[in-house]
């Protein structure tokens, strides 16, 4: 197993006392393709980005277990979550106009992620990081190597990101919110990507979204969390014959496109759902 | 008292009223958890109080000269000893905090509407607007401030007004370049679109809906640059510009002692730290505003 | 022509030297609804935008029930045209409490009967009366959205231009948002235009769609033929393909 977590917690001071946002979520990933589906303030992202202890610093992370490949990820000092940060698991964000540093071109700063890791010479980073964007499908990729971040598209620039994140060869993708930026078509483009380089390396990855669709179509596994809690684990296949009425609910309020409905069912939340098990 | 408290914290509040005194009431809350800006107010309420209470509080006439006690050190008669006239030193810092903050709170009074309507005007409006009012604030900006307020004031005659109105005309150029840039910031937020689309005016939007978001970073510019205004009214009062003797103000106290720097220090060293502890103190309460005031920061 | 409430012929938008909209024609007939789908840069938030007012820097020809448009509105213009965007966070003035939001645009054109219009203004969204005096930042985006609508609804418009309305929300929530806005079309006889990148939202809501493509509106068809897949353009099929892919992965 890649990731190993129990009893996940993570709160937030405030002044009116601790709130926690994910309360005790338990996971555990292998080379698979795992989902996180939930709506804003579920805490999905904040479970994954526990992983690496990417989170904000106002926030506390307690677990009875949290490892990533054998590795306690709490206890650890900085330098070994370096080592994992990056190296051995990658993170892509939702937008990658605000990941990529505006004034290195692409090739330079897949260059440097692959030298960081790696060693190497200027020129192998250089040859490496065009032999990536090719990777990512980039159709002239010595062109785009040259390129700054403004003058990508949205996808060029995804598509950028997810070539920094592969540079060191990591073990596990977390991918949040990938796509929600980009156009459908692009969309689309970018998830068939992404996972076919899973499938290829033998990775794992998390793909975190609001879209319950979307994840089902391209993961194996779905988790649905609701209010920092892990509501129900559905075969990505059997989606339609999820049983918690929260699952069931998300389903029914979206528009179809196939089937009309003259109004939409809507979400009635019930207290029952985040009351502590 | 509790109460009060909970009528200001509501998350429901039933009145405007309630509404706005609750949103200080959480900034000043916030402000209160920063140690240097609670320093730092605290040192400013106090210089002004002594210079509003200056006379009851002085314990000696401020001109009263007494040549036989002059350069005297503190004592138990004179706290902070006396001047080359005898004068009291604590009395005479009293009443030139009145002279000295008196200025620049008249200065950033004047200062501050005039930078703001250039600013936020000049941003929003643009083109060939904005091109003419930046243009004249970069005129202003380009010749150094206490040389042009020098200028200024010889022109007028030597008074603590013309000081006034030539600091307030040297100071107010950065106030516009601020306001410009917030109002651009905001100027193409769906906010002001949807403002435009309620039907407003221009004048509207400027003044109900820019300038609001434009204030507190103006306010926190005020503060930061009060400790500068007092620094430059002080020089224009060293270069015997500003007020003139025997009125005590804090600049020209320290102009009219400075032969005596060597031999008696405390005489020239005192309204220094008093300078220096008023720049201090606006600096850091400028500071602590700005950390509750800005928006980004949230 | 004359019994639509909005007729474009021929809109042509230039930024600078670039044409973003390329001579697009649709009409909408009073009461109804028109959508418009597209990727980013396909210029159909620019259309509205020209509609709106918000920018004066277009060609051709637009009219508002019969009467054409300039390129500079009066006032009376805002009170028949509004419009609802699609960032609930962007769109409220942080500073202002939701009274004085909802205000404005009575003291703008001024109305008077303040009080009672805002509260009725809040139950027609379902908000609860106790958000009056809240800020933006005290509310869901969700409860945002509804500010947001209620505020484009209080000096009582016929057109309603929707740019994107829920793809800051949640599902959950924009199942919510969507039911109003029928709601309200019923009640009040609003005519929408509501752009939106997602093709199932915008059938749900809207009989007629037109499909942009490099700022040329490709394809108008109607929702039927949309759903039936009896579509014309091959953008217009791949969007639908996509969408149908995502949401029954078994029909394709």
């Amino acid at each position: 197993m890649l990731v190993r977590m129990d009893n996940l917690r993570v709160g937030f001071r405030t002044p009116q006392g601790v709130s926690e946002a994910v309360r005790g979520v338990s996971l555990t990933v292998g080379q698979e393709k795992l989902g996180i589906v939930g709506e804003s303030g579920s805490g999905k992202s904040l479970t994954a980005r526990s992983i690496l202890r990417l989170l904000p610093g106002s926030a506390t992370v307690t677990a009875d277990k949290l490892e990533f490949d054998g590795i306690d990820v709490l206890s650890a000092r900085e330098g070994a979550l370096r080592r994992i940060r990056g190296k051995r698991a990658g993170l892509i964000m939702q937008d990658p106009k605000y990941s990529l540093n505006p004034v290195m071109t692409a090739g330079a700063q897949i260059a440097e992620a692959w030298r960081a890791h790696k060693g190497g010479s200027r020129r192998q980073a250089t040859k490496a990081a065009i032999d990536l964007l090719a990777q990512v499908r980039i159709r002239d990729p010595a062109r785009v190597a040259g390129l700054y971040p403004h003058e990508l598209s949205g996808g060029m620039g995804q598509r950028v990101m997810i070539a920094m994140m592969l540079a060191p060869d990591p073990e596990l993708l977390i991918a949040d919110e990938p796509t929600s930026a980009l156009d459908a078509t692009v969309q689309a483009d970018i998830l068939r990507l992404i996972e076919d380089l899973v499938a290829k390396r033998g990775m794992g990855l998390m793909l975190i979204s609001h879209d319950l669709p979307l994840v089902s179509h391209f993961c194996d596994r779905v988790l649905v969390m609701y209010a920092g809690r892990v509501v129900e684990e559905v075969k990505a296949a059997d989606l339609h014959r999820a049983k918690h009425p929260y699952t069931r609910g998300l389903l029914e309020c979206l528009p179809s496109l196939v089937k009309p409905k003259p109004q939409l069912s809507v979400l009635k939340r019930d207290p029952a759902w985040s009351a502590p098990q | 008292m509790s109460s009060t408290r909970d009528w200001l914290l509501t998350d429901a509040p039933s009145s405007r009223r309630q509404a706005a005194w609750g949103r200080r009431y959480r900034r000043w809350l916030q402000f209160r958890t920063n140690g240097l800006a609670m320093f730092g107010l605290t040192v400013a309420v106090i210089l002004i109080l002594g210079a509003v209470f200056a006379p009851l509080l002085a314990p000696q006439n401020p001109g009263a000269q007494n040549l036989a006690m002059r350069l005297a050190p503190p004592s138990a008669q004179h706290w902070l000893g006396t001047d080359e006239l005898g004068r009291d030193l604590f009395s005479r810092l009293l009443y030139g905090g009145r002279v000295t903050l008196g200025m620049v709170v008249a200065v950033v009074i004047l200062v501050a509407p005039i930078g703001l309507l250039v600013g936020s005007v000049a941003g929003y409006a643009g083109g060939w607007a904005d091109r003419v009012l930046m243009r004249v604030t970069d005129v202003f900006l380009a010749v150094p401030q206490l040389i042009l307020a020098l200028a200024f004031v010889s022109a007028l005659k030597p008074g603590i007004t013309s000081a006034v109105i030539a600091i307030a005309l040297t100071a107010w150029p950065p106030y516009a370049r601020q306001a410009r840039a917030d109002t651009l910031t905001i100027r193409h937020s769906d906010f002001i679109a949807a403002a435009r689309l309620t039907g407003a005016s221009g004048t509207r939007i400027v003044l109900h809906h820019i300038i609001p978001l434009c204030l507190s970073s103006m306010i926190v510019r005020m503060t930061l640059s009060m400790s500068g205004i007092i620094l430059t009214a002080a020089g224009l009062g060293f270069l015997g510009m500003g007020a003139q003797p025997p009125m005590p103000e804090w600049g020209t106290m320290i102009a009219t002692s400075r032969a005596f720097i060597l031999a008696q220090w405390w005489v020239p060293a005192i309204p220094g730290i008093a300078i220096f502890v008023a720049s201090l103190a606006f600096n850091l309460l400028g500071d602590g505003l700005r950390d509750v005031l800005d928006p980004r920061q949230r | 022509m004359t019994a639509s409430m909005i007729a474009v012929e021929n809109l042509r938008v230039r930024f600078g030297t670039q044409d973003v909209v390329k001579g697009v024609s649709f009409s909408v007939p009073r009461g109804g609804s028109f959508g418009m789908v597209g990727e980013s840069g396909s210029g159909k938030s620019t259309i509205l935008r020209a509609v709106s007012g918000l920018n004066a820097d277009w060609t051709g020809r637009m009219e508002i029930d019969g009467v054409a448009l300039m390129p500079k509105r009066g006032r009376a213009f805002f009170r028949r045209v509004q419009m609802v965007f699609q960032d609930p966070y962007g769109s409220l003035h942080p500073g202002q409490t939701i009274d004085r939001a909802l205000s404005e645009p009575l003291l703008v054109h001024g109305i008077g009967d303040i009080e009672t219009r805002i509260l009725r203004a809040l139950a027609e969204v379902a908000l609860p009366s106790t958000v009056r005096f809240r800020f933006p930042h005290q509310l869901s985006g969700g409860q945002r959205q509804r500010v947001a609508i209620a505020r484009a609804l209080m000096a009582e418009p016929e057109v309603l231009l929707l740019d994107e309305p829920t793809s800051a929300l949640d599902v959950s929530v924009q199942a919510e948002v969507l039911n109003l806005l029928s709601a309200l079309q019923k009640s009040r006889n609003l005519t929408y235009v509501m752009v939106s990148h997602n093709l199932a939202v915008v059938a749900h809501l809207c009989p007629m769609i037109g499909v942009m493509q490099g700022g040329n509106l490709v394809e108008t068809i109607s929702a039927e033929n949309l759903r039936a897949g009896r579509t014309q353009h091959a953008h217009t099929t791949e969007l639908r393909a996509l969408s149908v892919e995502l949401e029954d992965p078994e029909e394709v």
